[in-house]
């Protein structure tokens, strides 16, 4: 008995050698994500090309599924708590990276590699102060997405006569058109993207220098111009099917509609690109078309994903080699193709374009001229506290459909929140 | 001597076990209701997860804002959808269950099968039938197109989706009715005790009918039953009453838990002597008068335990919910959607365990009397 007792403490004293063997020399890296399914690919060709260039490296990809990170950020948020943080985690550049992680002091500062790599140059100076709190910057942009796209089916255009529409005026006169023929006019699905539509309308009536005033207090959330946002929505709401089935439907059975020819427009982010491409083997601009969506021609409201270095990383010099292969044209074109955005680097499409699809190609074209406004629905915009309330102000807004009540609840969840320079 | 160390090791055995729930039940219930009283995460001036967060200590502050800011009216509405789900739930678990379980008693071929069968659901983890129903509820497929295979029109009803809300009432009315019941029920006891000649009680009972209604008299409903910010603008952004959208969840809680609630009466019917019914017969009852006056009788206290099992599973619910309509739908929210969104999206630790704690009271409502006359029997 007492042999064997000892037999099993030396197999699991040899067990622990083989484990310390194992994770010998270059050590771990540990990156915590929500990329799964479908963006998993994109994550591991660069976790690929990392282990190229340090192959001694462990590389552990934690990931915990759900779009957006709706389950990562929670799981995320007992290990920060718990002290046990990743090496390196995905969050939402803007506001979800700094009003949650920064200003608790739980991230380190990037400055040093953005000097190092001439990173100051290679990314636009609005993103850059999105990642930058008091004087420092905390994470690197590994892609971008475009929030404030309207998609189109070229054919019910085509049957019904009407055009892309540039404002919403042009928008409304087509909804009418289309409602007579009994198509819907503009597709919806579950909360969510009704926030996302919210976004582009809101970006559309008070324009870039508007929108960003929202969240340094510039502008203010009770105006009357804010009072017209919410007007302009409502007029938009009857064109879609949010009383039918939309609170159903998921943002890919939305587009599906679209497609379909059911509905003619989606306002999407351009994942939806990937996604008609991608799954449903479609051509951008033949089966089917974009535009930016209605009077928000020139400005290019972005999200994107980041990587940080948390503070107590165990293992901070094999994250930094990791931030610096992000940040890089050759990371970002390794990730960018696959995962169907584009790179932040400005450098990186010109030095491979043919990786990218014509649609991409355009983004891309957009990104580096075009003004820059940060998402509210996909937390560059707000901090967390307050998306999570203007769930609530959307809630309102559709029950009552009393817009300056709505500004009013709105003003509330700002300064609950700390939000829009209150 | 032999007896007093056996204590000792009986003592030793169970010790394990009441520190380890001392420390994870009872500590983490005291930690949580310590975090409904602070700031934690309700001010935007201080970090919520920071390292050694400073939390200040601001009372009841928390349930306050839970039960009037007009903000916070999807709790309200959360508070609402709790309490029809749990009665729906609860009386449909028990309808479909006794009707199987007395289907089951009428010696059956195969029986046993049939038994498995309709326990089966049981076996599933909510998560999956959530999953299942959802695709069979929506509003193109499955359940709407089933009639069309007989020639009959398809219903065009969302069963998880729908925005109706039925039975309309006034959230500031609530005290009122909760008064009324409480009165009720204490009257129609205390009218019981006093037939059965038992004069103590019965005036206890009475006693407590008119405290409750002085409770209402003086306005201290108020301390609890908080006033609205907006009591005008409550009804049109937050409508309470029933929503319909709970039908959904409803028809997939009782198809998971009625076979189980199935099993529990079966048990109860095999424990009655087949002599009771055989005299019952012999003095001339009918087959249905067996039941009426024989069986039922005999399973009230079956009937108690599975309202005590199925109302506490549905007033914590979560998974299901989650599954079928997500954490965002603000027809079918309930507390423990409200305590994951709130602690685990907006950061907002201190809200969400004011929401808990108040799970916890509500849960509390139906175990404390239970386990109080249960232990009350066994001594």
């Amino acid at each position: 008995m007492k042999t064997r007792f000892s037999l099993v403490l030396a197999l699991i004293g040899a067990l622990m050698m083989v484990g310390a063997v194992s994770a010998q020399d270059g050590g771990q890296l540990e990156i915590f994500s929500w990329w799964a399914g479908d963006e998993g690919p994109a994550l591991e060709a660069l976790i690929e090309l990392y282990n190229e260039q340090y192959p001694d490296v462990e590389v552990i990809n934690a990931t915990v599924t759900g779009g957006s990170g709706v389950n990562a950020r929670a799981v995320l948020k007992t290990r920060m708590l718990g002290g046990n943080p990743p090496d390196s985690f995905q969050v939402h550049a803007g506001q979800e990276l700094t009003g949650t992680w920064v200003v608790a002091g739980r991230m380190e500062d990037l400055t040093f590699l953005y000097e190092e790599n001439g990173w100051f140059e290679a990314f636009p100076a609005d993103l850059i102060d999105q990642l930058t709190y008091e004087g420092g910057i905390y994470s690197v942009p590994v892609n971008i997405h475009r929030s404030n796209v309207m998609w189109y089916n070229p054919q019910v255009l085509a049957d019904n006569g009407l055009e892309a529409p540039a404002t919403w005026d042009d928008f409304f006169a087509a909804c009418a058109t289309l409602q007579e023929a009994g198509i819907t006019p503009l597709v919806v699905g579950e909360a969510w993207t009704v926030n996302h539509l919210w976004e582009s309308v809101a970006l559309g009536v008070l324009g870039t220098e508007g929108w960003n005033g929202i969240w340094t207090g510039e502008t203010d959330v009770t105006g009357e111009e804010m009072v017209a946002v919410w007007d302009t929505f409502g007029q938009v709401l009857e064109c879609t099917n949010i009383n039918d089935d939309a609170a159903g439907l998921s943002w890919q059975q939305a587009t599906d509609q679209m497609v379909a020819g059911e509905a003619a427009f989606n306002i999407m982010g351009d994942w939806a690109a990937g996604y008609m491409t991608t799954t449903l083997g479609l051509e951008p601009g033949e089966g089917y078309g974009y535009a930016a969506s209605p009077d928000t021609g020139g400005t290019f409201m972005w999200l994107s994903d980041s990587f940080g270095l948390p503070a107590d990383a165990p293992n901070r010099d094999n994250t930094i080699a990791w931030l610096n292969l992000l940040g890089s044209v050759e990371g970002q074109n390794a990730f960018n193709p696959l995962k169907g955005s584009i790179p932040a680097n400005v450098n990186a499409v010109e030095a491979a374009p043919d990786l990218y699809n014509s649609y991409l190609q355009s983004a891309a074209a957009d990104w580096s001229s075009n003004a820059l406004a940060g998402s509210l629905a996909h937390g560059a915009a707000a901090n967390e506290r307050f998306m999570g309330d203007f769930n609530q102000v959307m809630e309102i807004y559709l029950q009552s459909g009393d817009s300056s009540a709505t500004s009013t609840a709105m003003q509330a969840v700002c300064i609950q929140a700390g939000s829009c320079g209150f | 001597m032999n007896s007093s160390k056996d204590r000792m090791i009986a003592f030793l055995m169970v010790l394990p076990s009441l520190i380890v729930i001392a420390i994870f039940v009872y500590y983490f219930i005291g930690r949580a209701v310590q975090t409904s009283t602070t700031d934690w995460g309700e001010n935007p001036a201080r970090p919520a997860l920071q390292e050694d967060v400073i939390k200040d200590y601001v009372g009841l502050a928390n349930y306050d804002t839970l039960m009037s800011e007009m903000i916070q009216s999807n709790f309200r509405v959360s508070l609402v959808n709790t309490f029809f789900l749990t009665v729906f739930f609860v009386a449909g678990c028990i309808v479909v269950g006794l009707f199987l379980a007395i289907l089951l008693d009428q010696n059956v071929a195969g029986e046993g099968f049939f038994r498995t069968v309709f326990l089966f659901p049981m076996s599933l983890s909510f998560v999956v039938t959530g999953t299942i129903w959802r695709w069979m509820l929506q509003p193109n497929g499955g359940i709407n197109v089933l009639p069309t295979y007989i020639g009959l029109p398809r219903i065009e009803f969302s069963w998880i989706n729908s925005s109706e809300v039925w039975w309309q009432f006034s959230w500031t009315d609530v005290p009122q009715y909760l008064t009324t019941a409480g009165i009720a029920i204490l009257a129609f006891i205390a009218v019981r005790y006093a037939l059965r000649q038992n004069w103590r009680s019965a005036s206890f009972m009475g006693a407590a009918a008119v405290i409750i209604l002085l409770i209402f008299m003086a306005g201290l409903w108020d301390y609890i039953w908080r006033p609205l910010e907006f009591p005008d603008v409550e009804p049109t952004i937050a409508p309470k009453g029933f929503n319909a959208a709970l039908l959904g969840i409803i028809i997939a809680a009782v198809w998971q838990m009625s076979g189980y609630t199935m099993a529990m009466f079966i048990a109860g019917i095999r424990g009655i002597p087949e002599e009771l019914r055989e005299a019952a017969r012999v003095d001339g009852c009918s087959e249905f008068g067996v039941y009426r006056h024989i069986i039922l009788p005999q399973l009230n206290p079956i009937v108690l335990s599975a309202m005590i099992i199925l109302g506490h599973i549905s007033l914590k619910i979560f998974d299901l919910v989650f599954a079928m309509s997500g954490p965002d739908n603000s027809r079918t929210v309930v507390p423990g959607i409200l305590v994951y969104t709130k602690g685990f999206r907006q950061n907002s630790f201190a809200s969400a365990s004011a929401i808990a704690i108040i799970m916890l009271f509500l849960v509390a409502i139906i175990i404390v009397p239970y386990l109080w006359t249960q232990l009350r029997d066994d001594s």
